[in-house]
């Protein structure tokens, strides 16, 4: 029938008036999606990417690069570090503290993208409100402990001794080199 | 069936029985009006907790749920603050119009919620010409809404009283059409008159005048919704457009009468349409002895509360399924389309009674199981729409993960 119509135009009316009513009567019955908040805390689903709070995944990862003290755009973060002597004997920066604003935080996630040894990552917790604004401000390092600290002193100076011994070493290889290249000079002269 | 005029022709000898009778009939006149008031007053509490969680669950909410169980006590709530809310008047208006007009809507809604049919002997407004003096007093309210917008001397509130009084007035129109329509198969005006026409196996109006009474039915629906000020003809409250509409200045009980008046509007309508299609009171009968016995026990109370708020809901239904209209489209539809059909209905409801092809059980027999086959198919629809939406919401994964935190 003619949509334009008069009579067409009014059954087409009425038509689409009970698509209309056929599709919120589904609606009705249909499961409700609202969360009541504050009771449902055990059942509630959070999306697996939202980005609540920064947390430290594992601090041994951490190589204490600043990476992501970098690459926030807030200042959001503040790392305190150390150059200090592993127990092999090299050279690297221990994590001291890990200073973390909530406060300051836009949740961007370009701190965790930044990170090239993922120890950080964003996880699900939203209930940050404290009464305190200091309260926002998280560690999120454990700091060495005295004894680790001077475990480092001792591998610095056995790492020294090491070195003072190879360098003397290394001086007398040379001093030796240097006597050997003299002889045969010698003998030539001679 | 109960007749409730056994407690009243009681209570009116007991009166008379110690004073004289101009006496009783004013404390009789006194009570009942005391009654009607606090009816009102709880149906509209009912209707506005019913019309929130209707509204939300259409639109796959809860609704309130915080104020007492369920949110059974939101609307208590929302009536003390309304009360306590100071009402002061606007500088500029027009302070007799202005403090008239609440009063007014009041006034023609609690008018004509007198005449609904609340049981047997239970009609408290019940003369010859009952519906015709209904249609005359519920239309004090649109005079109401229009004295609002015009005293409020603010220019939102003034257009939406030109939009209200052009649509209450159009569609009083095919309301009043549709009411000569049933008044010829029930050949009588009166209140208790129009629902004793009903009784009986396929009493009911819209079974015994088949066509007709549904097309009259139809329309008396649409024209009853736009009578009510509801969506999807609540152009004169579109808050989007008119910040509030004809009460964008009143505060407090002011507003809380035309919010009162609008859901008892609806009521009464709804009401309305159960006396005159469904037989208000009026049991139903299928002309087997032992089923209609059985349905006579049920008091007409709660056949008339049952149907009319069958109504309210099939209304809430409409309103928030489909979106407002414009004014020109309100008027179109009127003056194009539901007033000729109305007329041409009024023709063909003459034609038939004249020529007796109404009142035949068989008839009735045919639009019940129509009506059956109907709502059969809409919940089946309903079911189906549900499942199709459970099983996607499985494929999101909503579910699983619920269960899995669990």
């Amino acid at each position: 029938m003619n949509k334009e119509s008069y009579f067409g135009s009014a059954l087409a009316g009425l038509k689409t008036l009970f698509t209309g009513m056929d599709i919120t009567m589904g609606e009705y019955m249909t499961r409700k999606i609202t969360e009541q908040y504050p009771e449902n805390r055990k059942t509630q689903h959070i999306a697996e990417r939202h980005r609540g709070t920064l947390v430290m995944k594992d601090q041994s990862k951490c190589k204490a690069c600043g990476l992501c003290e970098t690459a926030c755009p807030n200042g959001t973060i503040k790392i305190a570090s150390k150059m200090v002597t592993k127990a092999d004997g090299k050279k690297g920066k221990i994590l001291l503290d890990y200073q973390y604003d909530l406060g300051d935080c836009m949740f961007c996630q370009l701190c965790v993208n930044a990170c090239n040894f993922g120890a950080i990552e964003f996880v699900k917790d939203f209930e940050n409100a404290t009464f305190d604004r200091n309260a926002l401000v998280q560690h999120l390092a454990v700091a060495p402990t005295a004894e680790e600290m001077a475990q480092y002193e001792e591998n610095a100076k056995v790492a020294a001794a090491k070195a003072a011994e190879e360098a003397k070493a290394k001086a007398a290889a040379e001093a030796k080199k240097v006597a050997e290249n003299v002889e045969p000079a010698k003998e030539k002269e001679a | 069936m109960f007749d409730f005029s056994i407690i009243t022709t009681w209570f009116n000898d007991l009166l008379m029985g110690f004073c004289p009778e101009w006496l009783a009939i004013t404390i009789e006149c006194i009570l009942v009006g005391l009654l009607i008031i606090v009816g009102y007053a709880l149906l509209a509490i009912v209707l506005i907790f019913m019309e929130r969680k209707v509204c939300a669950y259409f639109q796959c909410r809860l609704g309130p749920m915080r104020v007492g169980p369920w949110g059974l006590l939101q609307v208590f709530a929302d009536v003390v603050k309304m009360l306590i809310k100071e009402i002061f008047f606007v500088d500029k208006a027009d302070k007799l119009l202005y403090a008239l007009a609440p009063i007014l809507v009041m006034a023609g809604s609690i008018g004509a919620f007198a005449f609904l049919p609340w049981n047997k002997g239970a009609v408290i407004l019940d003369f010859n010409v009952g519906i015709f003096l209904y249609t005359a007093v519920s239309a004090i309210g649109i005079v109401g809404i229009f004295l609002a917008g015009w005293a409020s001397n603010n220019k939102y509130a003034l257009v939406s009283a030109m939009r209200g009084a052009v649509q209450m007035i159009s569609y009083e129109m095919s309301l009043g059409l549709c009411l000569i329509t049933a008044t010829i198969l029930t050949g009588t005006m009166q209140v208790s008159g129009i629902v004793e026409a009903q009784s009986g196996p396929f009493g009911w109006l819209i079974f015994q005048g088949h066509i007709p009474a549904l097309i009259a039915f139809f329309i008396f629906i649409i024209a009853g919704n736009a009578e009510a000020n509801r969506g999807p003809f609540d152009l004169a409250e579109a808050e989007s457009e008119l910040t509030a509409g004809y009460h964008t200045e009143y505060s407090g009980m002011g507003f809380g009468f035309y919010y009162l008046g609008e859901f008892l509007n609806l009521f009464i309508v709804a009401g309305m349409t159960a006396l005159i299609f469904l037989g208000g009171y009026a049991p139903i009968q299928i002309g087997v002895e032992a089923f209609d016995e059985v349905m006579g026990y049920i008091p007409g109370i709660v056949w008339f509360l049952g149907k009319a708020f069958a109504m309210v809901w099939l209304l809430m239904w409409i309103k928030w399924t489909f979106p407002r209209l414009r004014i020109d489209q309100i008027l179109k539809m009127e003056w194009k389309y539901l007033m000729p059909l109305a007329l041409f209905n009024l023709v063909l409801m003459t034609v038939c009674v004249a020529f007796d092809l109404v009142g035949s059980i068989y008839s009735g027999i045919a639009v019940a199981a129509a009506l059956a086959v109907l709502l059969a198919v809409i919940f089946v629809r309903a079911f189906k729409f549900k499942a199709n939406f459970d099983k996607e919401q499985e494929l999101v994964g909503v579910p699983q993960a619920i269960k899995k935190d669990k």
